[in-house]
């Protein structure tokens, strides 16, 4: 992506998330029934569904097109490793606000619903992803061992949705999306719920694109020193004049089989 | 990828049959988290009795974890993997034989895990088919998930650490689901058990298709 892109991106997300804030918390009555809560209401649905949706989806299609011989590049892997982080960081906001929520409307801060449940399981499965990424190894084969982790965590999250569903449910169902399609909601209110959506959207994408970028320069760094050290390895290997100044240096003989 | 199977099969459970690791250690293991439970949760027979099959499915996930380390413990030696890899065998068979290799530890570990919740729990299973399909099942889902992940995470330097965060998330569901399948064939009724079955089996055959499929790339990654 080109950097006057993603700077148009970051500012767009910048602008829509004030207006969203600002709509959300001036402009926009409060509620009928559930007052000034309802203000939560235009982030909380809006991250959520980045955070499975955009961040989760990018990083299940970029761990699937890297094992796809085909397609097998690093963009992939590093756009997977960049959702999985910034997934993990909207699934954690997505539980932090829902709580802040629930406290006041269910009294508690967590109920083993079905949503918060899978919600909280996919937080770890995300951090689990992040855990194997910080193992050393070459890229490739951290690419491939990261993708495969990726795939089958992806495929965790449909059974365990299913199953905590039928554990037991509390969280209402979608409102905006359900069957017949008749929501009602006040024109201000759904003006901001949906620029809400749009807000985290924005962020979410300069998030990933930026912390691609961050991968792509930390691979870069990673060479640059590799080149930079076995540069020094070959100077030291070349007869040199020696210094009257330093100390006389005796050095320690390498064992046979040691390190080459 | 069958042939392979059984002899890859063979060969892990022929090791385990003369190392005794999995009788020595991991079976005593699991006794003992059910004596612990019983410690964390007071010597109240009802309390106990409701709590069993929770009790019985954590003590069976935490040897999972355990089952497949020993696994890859196994291949660990020196070239081992090497030569598993240069052996010709099908990835996917190579699969299919390790997780058969757990599954079957697995399942003897529940028949002596369940003489175990007789003897110190006092719940006996009401409707037996549902308690052994759901078992059987969840050993097929738990080995291949296992194996995939222990696949993974072998020869990595912190895999002893890796293994539990990675495996114990992604086999949640079958925690739940079996745990309540098994509440609804001790306590009944049997109409209660029967989603759960789905959901195990859904998780077994969504489980063992990745890893015929995913087998090989891993291996590779190795």
């Amino acid at each position: 992506m080109k950097p006057a892109v993603l700077r148009a991106i970051g500012v767009a997300g910048l602008v829509t998330t004030a207006l969203t804030v600002w709509l959300g918390l001036w402009v926009t009555p409060p509620d009928q029934v559930q007052g000034n809560l309802v203000r939560l209401l235009y982030l909380h649905p809006a991250i959520a569904f980045d955070a499975l949706y955009v961040a989760g989806g990018l990083a299940a299609l970029g761990s699937l097109l890297y094992l796809w011989r085909r397609t097998r590049s690093l963009f992939w892997d590093r756009l997977a490793a960049a959702s999985v982080e910034v997934a993990a960081v909207l699934c954690a906001l997505t539980l932090v606000t829902g709580s802040l929520w629930g406290r006041p409307t269910w009294g508690v801060w967590w109920t083993w619903d079905a949503r918060l449940t899978s919600t909280a399981l996919l937080l770890v499965l995300l951090l689990g992803y992040m855990a194997l990424r910080r193992v050393p190894a070459a890229p490739e084969v951290r690419a491939r061992r990261c993708a495969v982790a990726a795939l089958i965590a992806a495929a965790d999250v449909p059974i365990v949705h299913f199953s905590v569903d039928w554990w037991q449910t509390l969280h209402q169902s979608g409102t905006i999306l359900n069957p017949e399609l008749t929501a009602h909601i006040h024109g201000s209110m759904a003006w901001t719920f949906l620029l809400g959506f749009i807000a985290i959207t924005l962020d979410t994408t300069w998030l990933i694109a930026t912390r691609y970028r961050i991968e792509v320069l930390q691979d870069a760094l990673g060479d640059e020193e590799l080149e930079v050290s076995l540069a020094e390895r070959w100077a030291e290997g070349l007869p040199e004049a020696p210094d009257p100044r330093a100390e006389p240096v005796t050095l320690a003989v390498e064992p046979p089989g040691g390190r080459p | 990828m069958w042939r392979d199977a059984v002899l890859v099969a063979g060969k892990d459970l022929r090791i385990e049959a003369r190392s005794r690791v999995a009788l020595w250690q991991i079976l005593p293991f699991a006794a003992l988290s059910l004596v612990l439970f019983a410690f964390a949760l007071g010597p109240g027979p009802r309390v106990l009795r409701q709590a069993a099959p929770g009790l019985f499915w954590l003590a069976v996930l935490f040897s999972t974890v355990l089952a497949t380390q020993r696994s890859f413990a196994i291949e660990s030696g020196e070239g081992t993997r090497d030569g598993l890899r240069l052996s010709g065998i099908d990835p996917a068979g190579v699969f299919m034989g390790k997780a058969a290799a757990v599954a079957v530890q697995l399942a003897l570990l529940q028949v002596v895990l369940y003489a175990g919740m007789i003897l110190l729990f006092g719940v006996h299973v009401r409707v037996v088919w549902l308690a052994v399909v759901a078992s059987l099942l969840a050993t097929v889902g738990l080995a291949a998930a296992g194996v995939i992940y222990g696949a993974l995470s072998a020869g990595l330097r912190v895999r002893e650490t890796l293994l539990p965060l990675l495996v114990l998330p992604v086999v949640a569901p079958v925690l739940l689901a079996g745990s309540r399948a098994w509440a609804a064939a001790i306590t009944g009724p049997v109409s209660a058990g029967l989603p759960w079955l789905r959901i195990l089996g859904a998780f077994a055959v969504v489980y063992v298709v990745l890893g015929v499929v995913l087998y090989g790339p891993l291996q590779e990654a190795a």
